[in-house]
């Protein structure tokens, strides 16, 4: 058995580097004539090296920088020491879904930006080192059968089985609930399926992930609507859940509404990966559902569904496939990651550049679009420069196939369904971001429902604080003024990570 | 969960019925609603209405045409059989009240889905003129479900070889021009019956209600694959519809979307009838 001192620990580490250890990823050319997965992953000798990187902060900030607080130096310690279940197993401490995390977190504005290293060189890669251990112990299957908890009495259910739903529904689990899953769709992961592109999370991760659940006792009942096949008050009362969980995402398309834009061969995001991901358009006719093809296809926004959208359209068969966004490389929402592997890819960026009209042929289908070039000018609302029209700049250019990516709002499904689960002025639920707590009594919200489009891993971090709270609740029904507190509250009720006062240190170079 | 087919019946060549398990559906299902269903595990998602839903017995009965790849394979299915998915219930439900005299437009396959609407309307106090046209006269179905609950019936065919030779819309001329009082019109069948229904009505100012049979994937407002302009703004059928104002609906633009996927669905479905002839011989 080591030992876990402070000494023990830095013994254990290497020598720190200035650079990462690289991940192998498929060749780009190679890699756009198929969906599989890009990045190879670490092999244990990569992993262990890339962990004794680790300087074992005593007081570590890249957890604080994870929205499910994974004891980041606590699991890279268990690498170094090759004990990888025992690394899956501290990730899992808080995280159910760890390689998905691995693969979609924005690790570099969230734990990796924290970490102490990288205010000299790059940081720790804990991203690669959590899909790896993840990776590493399904594949060589090392993980236990978990040990369900005796049942508590209470059941709770959970709408939406993206990101929020499963970590939420993993938790409540986890603590004797019985945690039942309504998904609207067919197959179970929400975003996680139906929008993040194979090559990106290929879906057998996220099944495996769901099936780790599942054996934990979440139940997931797929083609059930809520607000449809049955609403919130009824899951209340007729189903008698003792507490509801919304995690219903940001499903619903936006449009320009410009000229043209319901031609034939213009799709939205969402319809776009929807039939390429989920119904797997790209082995038609082997699968049903059909996608149209086009040499030049050009994609509006450029966020992380956007570059997905590109790269799918690239291995769909485009010759050209543009982004084409109103503002400057600067402001682009995607992330870096994802607009190196786009630009690798041979995606164009046609960038302070906004689409003003499409147009058709006889038989209605888009043939081009007529572009305006922008210019910055002020900073707006949101702190970025504001895009201004530079006038008589307007040109057209040839286009097959357009989809839009600009943006998702949540449903208004359970708004409408259900009008005493108030939304805000836009669009999303209303909800406490502390303890996710709705003005519906009993009734819970967390992930993009509550923020309109964000993150996989903030999404998750709102489940984690929602579980606590709905946990409390539960159990604490009685007590007078419950919701009110829950509905007030400015502090999660997760419980507080015992942190340590030494101060940080500095690399050595 | 599977859904367990109970019944299957063919109403006429290329049009088939069937009963369906689908409790959670058939308890909530209202008139004009539909649910998207879905064969096997490399199958599409289809919108189909709802012909009658049984709460009690928790079953549905649809009926479709043969026309595509997925309701081929759907009519090759047996009593016994299984769906893999069926979700809704999916769309608005219709408007019900007493409008007093009602016209029911149906054509081909459209009619099934005003069964359920035919109904309730009827039961809400309405008179019922209901106009059925088919092809020809094998094509015409379900008459043995509206003749109890309607006050007129009319048969049109396009060879005469039942009722009326012509169109559904030569049979409701007749009645706009007889000067009877109509109140509302419901028009439910091809995109170019309701077109045409809308645009005979718009002059007598009778509000015309059409049912969209657009696109659709997910069916729930997620992916606007189902998009339409009514009266210039863009809806999706499968939320803000399927039932919408005939004369704001722009007809044009729904026709043209309708064929986006002509070649690709003919590829498909070439090539299950194919694969079928070989494993037939």
């Amino acid at each position: 058995m080591p030992e876990n001192t402070g000494e023990e620990k830095k013994r254990r580490r290497g020598k720190p580097t200035p650079k990462k250890t690289p991940m192998r990823e498929r060749e780009p050319l190679e890699r756009i004539k198929h969906f599989l997965e890009v990045p190879y992953g670490y092999s244990p000798e990569e992993a262990v090296q890339e962990a004794q990187r680790c300087l074992m902060c005593p007081r570590p900030f890249c957890i604080d920088g994870c929205p499910v607080e994974i004891d980041i130096p606590g699991f890279i310690d268990l690498i170094v020491q090759k004990d990888f279940l025992g690394a899956l197993l501290k990730i899992k401490e808080t995280n159910s879904l760890p390689a998905i995390c691995g693969r979609v977190c924005p690790q570099e504005e969230q734990c990796e930006v924290k970490c102490v290293l990288s205010k000299r060189w790059e940081p720790v890669a804990i991203g690669r080192l959590e899909r790896f251990v993840a990776d590493y112990v399904a594949e060589h299957k090392l993980e236990p059968e978990p040990v369900v908890p005796e049942p508590n009495g209470y059941k709770v259910a959970i709408v939406g089985s993206g990101p929020a739903g499963l970590t939420i529904a993993g938790m409540m689990a986890g603590w004797g609930y019985k945690a039942v899953i309504y998904e609207a769709l067919h197959e179970p992961g929400g975003v996680l399926t139906y929008g993040i592109p194979d090559f990106r999370l290929p879906p057998e991760v996220t099944r495996r992930e769901i099936n780790d659940l599942k054996k934990l006792g979440v139940e997931v009942i797929t083609d059930f609507i809520v607000g449809r096949t049955a609403t919130v008050d009824q899951l209340l009362t007729e189903f008698g859940y003792d507490a509801v969980f919304l995690g219903t995402g940001a499903g619903l398309p936006r449009f320009m509404n410009i000229p043209g834009e319901n031609l034939v061969g213009i799709y939205s995001a969402n319809e776009f990966l929807t039939r390429v991901n989920l119904m797997k358009a790209y082995r038609f006719p082997e699968y049903d559902t059909p996608v149209l093809r086009g040499k030049r296809v050009a994609t509006i926004g450029a966020g992380n569904v956007s570059m997905d959208s590109a790269r799918c359209a690239l291995r769909l068969g485009a010759e050209e496939s543009l982004i084409v966004y109103r503002r400057s490389p600067e402001e682009m929402p995607a992330r870096i990651e994802e607009i190196h592997h786009a630009e690798q890819e041979g995606v164009k960026f046609h960038l302070l550049t906004l689409p003003l009209e499409y147009k058709g042929d006889e038989k209605g289908w888009v043939k081009k679009m007529v572009l305006q070039k922008q210019e910055l000018g002020e900073p707006d609302e949101s702190g970025r420069r504001r895009p201004v029209p530079i006038k008589g700049s307007e040109y057209e250019m040839d286009v097959d196939i357009v989809v839009v990516a600009i943006g998702q709002v949540p449903t208004p499904l359970i708004h409408q369904s259900q009008p005493d689960i108030a939304i805000t002025k836009w669009n999303t639920l209303d909800a406490n971001y502390e303890t996710g707590a709705t003005t519906k009594p009993g009734v819970f919200a967390g992930g993009d429902c509550i923020r309109g489009a964000a993150t996989v891993i903030l999404a998750m971090g709102d489940a984690r604080k929602a579980a606590y709270a709905m946990d409390y609740y539960i159990k604490n029904k009685a007590k007078p003024g419950i919701w009110e507190e829950l509905r007030a509250a400015t502090e999660s009720y997760v419980p507080k990570r015992e942190v340590a006062e030494e101060s940080e240190e500095e690399p050595e170079a | 969960m599977p859904y367990k087919i109970l019944k299957k019946e063919a109403l006429a060549p290329q049009i088939k019925l069937m009963e369906i398990e689908a409790p959670y559906v058939a308890r909530v299902a209202r008139p004009g609603q539909f649910v998207v269903l879905r064969i096997h595990e490399q199958g599409e998602r289809i919108p189909i209405t709802i012909g009658k839903a049984d709460k009690e017995k928790g079953t549905l009965t649809i009926a479709f045409q043969e026309v595509g790849k997925t309701t081929y394979h759907l009519g090759t299915l047996e009593a016994g059989d299984e769906l893999l998915d069926v979700v809704g219930p999916l769309g608005k439900a219709s408007e019900i009240e007493n409008f007093g005299t009602v016209v029911a437009v149906g054509g081909g396959i459209g009619v099934p889905l005003l069964y359920p609407i035919v109904k309730a309307l009827k039961e809400a106090g309405n008179r019922i003129i209901m106009i059925e046209g088919a092809r020809c006269a094998e094509l015409l179905v379900l008459e043995d479900w509206f003749k109890p609950l309607v006050d007129e019936l009319r048969i049109t065919t396009d060879d005469g070889s039942r009722g009326r030779k012509g169109f559904v819309s030569d049979e409701l001329r007749d009645i706009l021009e007889s000067g009877q009082k109509v109140d509302r019109i419901i028009a439910v069948g091809p995109a170019i019956m309701m077109k045409v229904v809308s645009e005979l009505t718009r002059p007598y100012g009778v509000p015309t209600i059409v049912s969209l049979n657009s696109i659709m994937v997910d069916g729930t407002g997620m992916c606007g694959a189902c998009r339409v302009e009514v009266d210039g703004k863009t809806m999706f059928a499968c939320v803000d519809g399927p039932e919408l104002d005939g004369h704001k609906v722009d007809f044009d633009l729904l026709m043209k979307r309708l064929d986006a996927y002509k070649a690709l669905e003919k590829e498909s479905l070439d090539l299950f009838l194919k694969t079928k002839e070989t494993k037939n011989a």
